[in-house]
């Protein structure tokens, strides 16, 4: 029987990403997805027949330069489309839209709050600073500060002069960054509720946090590195879908030699003597490979794939206690044209970006408040996009499809989590009726409709507690914390079993980071040699 | 999508070229005509109007208002008399220049303030313990550029003889003929000619144009775009925010940021009086003095056209001025660049402007200029020359 080099545990975009660099480096790779199709979350699916939904994430923005270029993504099918706009209806029948071109936002800002367009400059500024700061941070693997290796200790300290080599007031701009809530941040910028309800909730996302919840000012960096083209926060939809990203980099693996099958779910990894030895499936067929890497969550992992049995006591404690409860679901539209805006009737650039439904930082905290109670917001923070306004391949003509990300959508609803089947369409209802107060005549457009709860993410798409980054991106869980200390560098107790999901460094969204920075660190290890 | 100003309903359909560009977040004209030259030789022989509505103005009232300019501004405003305009520097607390503009004084207890970049909030951060307020006019009081050297003549067609009277630099307030609005009139300007901006709000915006051309017509007074007046505030030596010299709020690094010393603005500088922004800062730099300076240039015409000749072609000039900076060069080492470059048919010489290590700022200083020609890189000869390049006595008088 075959022994791999390595074995991919599933076909999410980092599990591809780790698998293609693998293959680029000449080692016999093998990737195994459950599902029929790749790409994990990042994944395009025809879910009703024409209409091509990106079900899971929907945009993508912090998908690493350098791994497009090493990678030679767009030669293997990768294109991305900018999103123009960033378009906040609001329930008086006003508007706010922020656009690409920072002169035409500034008129936009400027009829809330004069101030505010003026600092919009001084403002992006210096969060492209940030970024910048940012940037190495992530796309290294972690410092490891229990080690006392030279060359680890050169590495942080570099890193620290890195964070420490900065103006006075850089420096306290990123003291505070880490610390502050992402509305506190904003306040010391902005007046206007209007501009600051849509810009917090970058903070938000993917957490169960809330707009005034200390420590959501970095999550709101996270949102602001973004970089398309060498250009920091722009956002892009992937052609057909976010799937288009996930199968441009499989392309690239199976280029390589890299092997993917699909339906092809494991039911354990294998251990033997202490060490991953391979995998067994769920059909009970048994695959051998000097190494393993898990592309799932921590949780799903060792937790699940390997078993608490074979993982150290403290490790195991630290793998149950890192937190998901997620807190988001997902609501796609088919619909039969495009929706009109009360508050700016028509079609136009507007809707070519995202549509944000935050009116204001008190309605983003009720909508958190419920949640807090086990209720999903009965008025929700949308984050809605129209893809098909910008590219024709994911709907028949004339028609559109409609991506809504939903915050709060708690797993852990007061009826338990396994209710949430039953409680699934009156969320979705939840949703609409939200949209309806944007778009009157929204229930007439929709032809069909798909409804993720929380649970749903996890059943389908094993997302645990159905938390979009396997696991927070709060500033306890990244970085050397992630998803344990001192097992931040893809490495994990088991040995020959290595971690390259979005539970490992530097966290979640379609950036790949993980998945090349562990394929680099098995390879730089020795242990495919 | 910028936005039409007041006069677009006149600007236009006048404009045969359809050459926009986006200025504040206005539509403006660049040129009327596809080529230049008309609106610039009319600049300099018979009188232009310029659309000059997307400059960003403030009203700054109160008993305290020259207390505020003052403690903002490199210059002290508490004795600047009504009726007075200044052009002025501001700087951030390192002492490095944020914006430059004019301050016009027009009652006891009114200035407004013109600035290329929006300074609302910036002003209002400044206004601690001061009776004052500040309201952003940038887009309710429109604005002319009247300029060139009939413009006096059409002036007083308009407004009679308070035209004679208004000397260089000062402002008078009137009326609209035939309308109760109110006419403010500054002599100043941009082109280093004799000329005058005129401020009136928006309702009015177009019956002042009307007025302006009904009185203009003898006089040959035309449009003109913004190509134009590129060409002729390099002739008078002007530099451009955001061109000639990055604003200290836009730099994201610190060689990008110059203090005003560096931006030749010494002479409006006054730092012994009240405290002011970034006073301190600029009292260090004026006693280490500067490391580079803002400097005119004038291109050696025959070594640039010696350039061409190699290949057999003749000089080839952008229209207008250029906006792309070039390295310039002293005995084989970088020692500045050029950041505006400009043909001037009046004065038949090949203008830059730029900035050169201080040791080298003074006029006369032989240094190279790197031309392109044919995607190969070569060197012209280009001294120093004394600001400005064109200084008509009219100007003053």
């Amino acid at each position: 029987m075959k022994t791999y080099d390595a074995i991919v545990v599933g076909g999410g975009h980092n599990g591809l990403v780790c698998a293609a660099y693998l293959a680029k480096a000449g080692r016999s790779v093998l990737v195994l997805e459950r599902r029929h199709v790749l790409g994990g979350a990042a994944v395009s699916e025809q879910v009703f027949p024409g209409f091509t939904f990106s079900v899971c994430s929907y945009v993508v923005s912090l998908l690493r330069p350098w791994i497009i270029r090493e990678l030679e993504l767009a030669r293997f099918g990768l294109e991305m489309i900018p999103l123009e706009a960033s378009f906040l209806p609001l329930p008086d029948g006003d508007s706010l839209c922020r656009w690409s071109d920072p002169e035409l936002t500034r008129k936009e800002v400027a009829r809330f709050s004069p101030r505010d367009a003026e600092a919009l400059g001084e403002f992006a500024l210096a969060m492209s600073k940030m970024g910048r700061f940012a940037k190495p941070v992530i796309d290294a693997p972690a410092p490891d500060p229990g080690s006392l290796h030279p060359a680890k200790v050169i590495e942080l300290l570099r890193l620290g002069r890195h964070f420490s080599d900065a103006p006075p007031d850089e420096l306290e701009l990123r003291l505070k960054l880490f610390s502050m809530s992402a509305v506190d941040f904003l306040d010391e910028w902005f007046e206007s509720p209007v501009l600051k309800a849509p810009m917090s909730v970058s903070g938000i996302i993917g957490t169960f946090l809330g707009v005034r919840s200390p420590g959501t000012a970095y999550v709101l960096l996270h949102h602001y590195m973004g970089e398309i083209d060498g250009a920091f926060r722009s956002w892009g939809f992937s052609k057909g879908g976010t799937g288009g990203v996930s199968n441009a980099i499989a392309n690239a693996a199976r280029h390589h030699g890299a092997e993917i099958r699909t339906e092809a779910g494991v039911q354990r990894i294998l251990i033997e003597g202490g060490a991953a030895r391979g995998v067994v499936l769920a059909n009970g067929d048994e695959l051998r490979a000097r190494t393993v890497v898990s592309g799932c969550d921590p949780r799903r992992t060792f937790l699940g794939l390997v078993g608490r049995e074979h993982l150290p006591d403290e490790f195991a404690a630290d793998v149950a206690r890192f937190k998901y409860r997620g807190s988001s679901g997902k609501v796609n539209l088919a619909l039969d044209r495009m929706p009109e805006f009360t508050c700016r009737p028509g079609d136009g650039p507007h809707l070519r970006g995202d549509i944000a439904i935050a009116p204001s930082i008190d309605y983003l905290e009720r909508a958190h408040d419920e949640a807090k109670y086990g209720d999903f917001s009965s008025r929700p923070y949308l984050n809605v996009v129209i893809p098909s306004t910008v590219d024709p391949t994911v709907a028949p003509p004339g028609k559109h499809v409609m991506s809504c990300f939903v915050q709060y959508a708690p797993y852990h609803i007061k009826e338990g989590p396994e209710h949430w089947p039953e409680r699934r369409e009156a969320f979705g209802d939840a949703v609409v009726d939200t949209l309806a107060e944007y778009v009157p005549n929204i229930r007439d457009l929709i032809l069909h409709r798909q409804v993720l709860s929380p649970w749903d993410l996890e059943q389908e798409f094993g997302l645990s507690e159905g938390n979009i980054f396997h696991g927070e991106l709060t500033l306890e869980q990244l970085s050397f914390l992630r998803p344990a200390a001192g097992w931040a560098r893809y490495r994990t107790p088991v040995p020959n079993l290595w971690l390259g999901g979005s539970g490992a460094h530097p966290g979640g969204g379609i950036m790949g980071a993980p998945g090349a920075l562990c394929a680099k660190a098995m390879l730089a290890s020795g242990a495919l040699r | 999508m910028p936005a039409p100003t007041p006069f677009h309903a006149r600007t236009f359909p006048a404009c045969s070229s359809l050459l926009y560009k986006e200025w504040a977040g206005c539509y403006a004209v660049k040129r009327y005509d596809v080529y230049v030259d008309r609106e610039y030789y009319a600049v300099r022989h018979q009188a232009t109007v310029m659309d000059a509505t997307p400059l960003y103005k403030y009203e700054v009232r109160g008993q305290d208002a020259a207390r505020l300019l003052a403690r903002v501004m490199v210059r002290g405003f508490e004795r600047f008399a009504i009726g007075r305009v200044g052009y002025v520097c501001w700087c951030d607390e390192h002492g490095k220049v944020l914006d430059d503009g004019t301050v016009t004084r027009l009652g006891d207890e009114h200035f407004r303030v013109t600035a290329a970049d929006p300074a609302l909030a910036w002003l209002e951060r400044q206004t601690r313990g001061l009776r004052v307020s500040i309201t952003d006019s940038s887009r309710t009081l429109a604005a002319l550029a009247l300029q060139g050297p009939r413009a006096r003549d059409v002036l007083r067609a308009l407004i009679g003889k308070p035209a004679d009277e208004l000397k260089f630099f000062r402002a008078l307030v009137t009326r609209l003929p035939g309308r109760a609005a109110e006419l403010a009139v500054t002599r100043t300007g941009y082109t280093g000619d004799l000329g005058y901006e005129l401020w009136v709000a928006n309702e009015h915006a177009l019956a002042l144009w009307d007025a302006l051309f009904e009185a203009g017509a003898p006089h040959g007074l035309l449009p003109m775009g913004l190509d134009a007046l590129d060409v002729a505030r390099v002739e008078a030596g002007f530099l451009l925010g955001g061109v000639d010299y990055t604003s200290a709020r836009r730099a994201p690094i610190e060689r990008q940021k110059s203090t005003p010393f560096e931006l030749g603005f010494d002479w409006m500088v006054e730092l012994e009086r009240e405290p002011f922004l970034g006073q301190a800062a600029l009292a260090r730099a004026r006693k280490e003095g500067p490391a580079r300076r803002f400097v005119g240039l004038e291109i050696d015409w025959e070594d640039f056209e010696r350039i061409y000749e190699r290949y057999g072609l003749p000089p080839h000039l952008e229209t207008g001025t250029s906006r792309e900076g070039v390295p310039l060069f002293r005995g084989g080492r970088q020692v500045g660049y050029a950041t505006s470059r400009s043909w001037s048919p009046l004065l038949k010489r090949y203008l830059a402007l730029g900035t050169v290590e201080a040791d080298l700022a003074a006029p006369d200083n032989e240094l190279e200029i790197e031309v392109t020609c044919e995607y190969e890189r070569h060197r012209a000869r280009a001294r120093v020359t004394k600001l400005p390049f064109f200084d008509p006595e009219r100007k003053k008088a």
